[in-house]
């Protein structure tokens, strides 16, 4: 029996950006190194998470894995594909969604991008109509099929875009930025044909997003990237496990704060006026013990305690990983 | 029935290359009156350059030994062989701005397709059919007042297109590759396409001695344009390469295609590797 091997398997890639300083003839170059090694699989069918501040390394990731980009070193397997070695066959069993870049055609109709791309791939016609209506269905594009992509709102574009990536029925597809400038009503539309589609045809998606919502609703797994390296590679449910047992407790103090001590386990995150904000682990500390050690510092005018927002945890995760 | 299937499975280049061009075609006509509108501009602006040349031959008769016939045909066959370029070749001369700046370059080398093909079917350009209807009559117009014509023309005049066509597509391709290495600065080889055609649509003996030489071997206008007209008038050639130059020498126009073809794929493999 043959074990399956993972859709997308990456092994040290490291990329080196030389970039000329003053001028583009002239002038001395300087290295930035923008992947520094990372590795990571992403098995058949898998929704992954792929996240990190503007900077980390998440696009030259993914323009390595997209066969645009060719690394500096290591190791990039698609399906059994080389990506930068042989584009061609590389980008044919691939979809890629940019968010902030068509790929469909601004003067013809979504309909008649859709047949272009059916020649440019190569899909037989029976396979293209079963396809073309599937994809109208599921991402409500009936409507829209003649009009013409500069007419399209932004949620109706970026459905064409989806519908356009998928028209080959390809092994794995890689959204950048999906939901990027998508009202709420089109977010939870594109992220419903993410989850089914990973059911129905067990597409291997690897999602990049600024959005944790888009992370917490569809990704089965996150793989954190800062500075070129991978900080975190965990389970969505093991990374919300750790980051969101933290609590904040916001304190209103009777005139000005006091500088304090605080006990293991709290932290200031914030310090504005009469109030401060604390994060803390309930397992360390009780919010009632953190209450009563405050309480004796000094006057107490009103408290309230919340979890921190998916976004500012992630934030600070960065900032923790930073050093 | 099985095999029918698999034959539509793949469309061939030129197949593909034929629906994305129908598609460009459609979007150009679109708006058909902002298209009659730009055609009839590239008519009238073309036909005025000629009109300058023409009244120069009104005032001196011949120049150089050249009547207005023989300078007709030169400028008839640059023209033509230009404005097929512009034709087939719009992806080509946005390529900076609409490939490179925006990134939409990374989009295309996404489709499983070679790049000079989809840059290729970017846009099967309309407008520049009103200066090849101009080019062409004017072509024809020189043919019919120039005292000898060879029956070699038959033949001559498409062949030397065809090569001038090849030149003139190899300086945008040329063009595009150089928008790897710098966005800026490129209308410098407008000197080479819009200057080309100028230069053209003179005799080579007008030009100084290395100017001759960059036009003969550098940039091979003379190849495509000059010595096929001298071969197709039997005008012997004051420079002294004989006629039957002129009936090889279009092939020229698609060796300096060649070379540019190869000058794209460099630029292409060194915009993968470095990312920008």
């Amino acid at each position: 029996m043959r074990i399956a091997s993972p859709a997308i398997e990456v092994e040290n890639l490291r990329k080196i950006y030389r970039v000329r300083e003053g001028g583009s003839w002239r002038g001395r170059t300087r290295e930035i190194v923008a992947l520094d090694g990372i590795s990571f699989a992403v098995p058949r069918g898998q929704i992954a998470g792929f996240i990190g501040p503007n900077g980390a390394g998440k696009s030259t990731a993914i323009k390595i894995l997209s066969g645009i980009l060719r690394p500096s070193s290591g190791l990039v397997r698609v399906g059994d594909l080389i990506p930068w070695e042989n584009r061609i066959a590389h980008v044919a069993r691939i979809g890629v969604v940019f968010g902030q870049r068509t790929q469909l055609w601004w003067d013809l109709s979504v309909g008649e991008g859709l047949a272009l791309l059916r020649d440019i791939y190569g899909v037989e016609p029976d396979r293209f109509a079963r396809n073309r209506a599937r994809l109208a269905d599921a991402l409500d594009l009936h409507a829209i099929m003649d009009q013409s992509v500069r007419q399209l709102s932004l949620g109706q574009r970026m459905r064409a875009e989806i519908a356009a990536a998928l028209i080959h029925d390809p092994e794995v597809l890689i959204l950048d930025e999906p939901t990027i400038g998508l009202d709420a009503p089109s977010k939870l539309a594109v992220r419903a044909f993410v989850r089914d589609l990973r059911r129905e045809q067990g597409t291997t998606v690897l999602l990049t997003t600024h959005d944790m919502h888009d992370i917490e609703a569809l990704a089965e797994r996150v793989i954190v990237i800062g500075h070129g390296r991978i900080l975190a590679d965990s389970p969505f449910e093991a990374l919300r496990a750790t980051t969101l047992s933290e609590r904040r407790l916001e304190v209103d103090f009777i005139g000005t704060p006091p500088v304090f001590d605080l006990p293991p386990g709290a932290k200031e995150t914030e310090r504005d006026g009469r109030s401060v904000t604390i994060t803390f682990d309930p397992r360390q500390i009780p919010a009632p013990a953190l209450v009563a050690h405050l309480g004796a510092l000094a006057g107490l005018d009103d408290l309230r305690i919340g979890r921190p927002a998916i976004e500012e945890i992630i934030t600070r995760f960065y900032a923790d990983h930073a050093s | 029935m099985h095999n029918a299937k698999s034959r539509n499975a793949s469309v061939s280049g030129l197949a593909l290359y034929r629906r994305m061009a129908w598609a460009s075609i459609v979007a150009q006509l679109r708006y058909p009156g902002t298209f009659f509108l730009q055609m009839t501009g590239n008519f009238v602006t073309t036909l005025l350059g000629f009109f300058g040349i023409w009244s120069l031959f009104q005032r001196f008769g011949s120049i150089g030994g050249w009547d207005l016939g023989a300078v007709a045909v030169l400028y008839g066959l640059v023209n033509v062989a230009f404005s097929v370029s512009e034709t087939l070749g719009r992806g080509f001369e946005v390529f900076g701005g609409e490939y490179v700046r925006t990134g939409q370059f990374d989009r295309l080398l996404l489709r499983p397709r070679p790049t000079l093909l989809l840059l290729l079917g970017h846009e099967l350009r309309l407008r520049p059919i009103g200066r090849f209807l101009q080019g062409a009559f004017v072509l024809g117009a020189g043919l019919w007042l120039a005292p000898h014509v060879s029956w070699s023309a038959v033949w001559l005049v498409p062949w030397a297109i065809t090569g001038g066509a090849a030149m003139f597509l190899g300086v945008l391709i040329g063009q595009a590759a150089l928008c790897f290495k710098t966005v800026e600065g490129l209308e410098v080889v407008n000197v080479l396409t819009y200057g080309g055609v100028e230069a053209g649509q003179y005799p080579l003996t007008m030009f100084s001695r290395w100017l001759r030489r960059f036009l003969t071997w550098g940039l091979p206008l003379a190849g495509v344009c000059y010595y096929p007209a001298l071969a197709m008038l039997a005008h012997p050639d004051p420079l002294g390469m004989p006629l039957a130059f002129g009936m090889v020498s279009p092939a020229m126009g698609f060796v300096f295609l060649g070379l540019m073809i190869w000058v794209w794929r460099k630029g292409v493999a060194s915009y993968v590797s470095s990312g920008s």
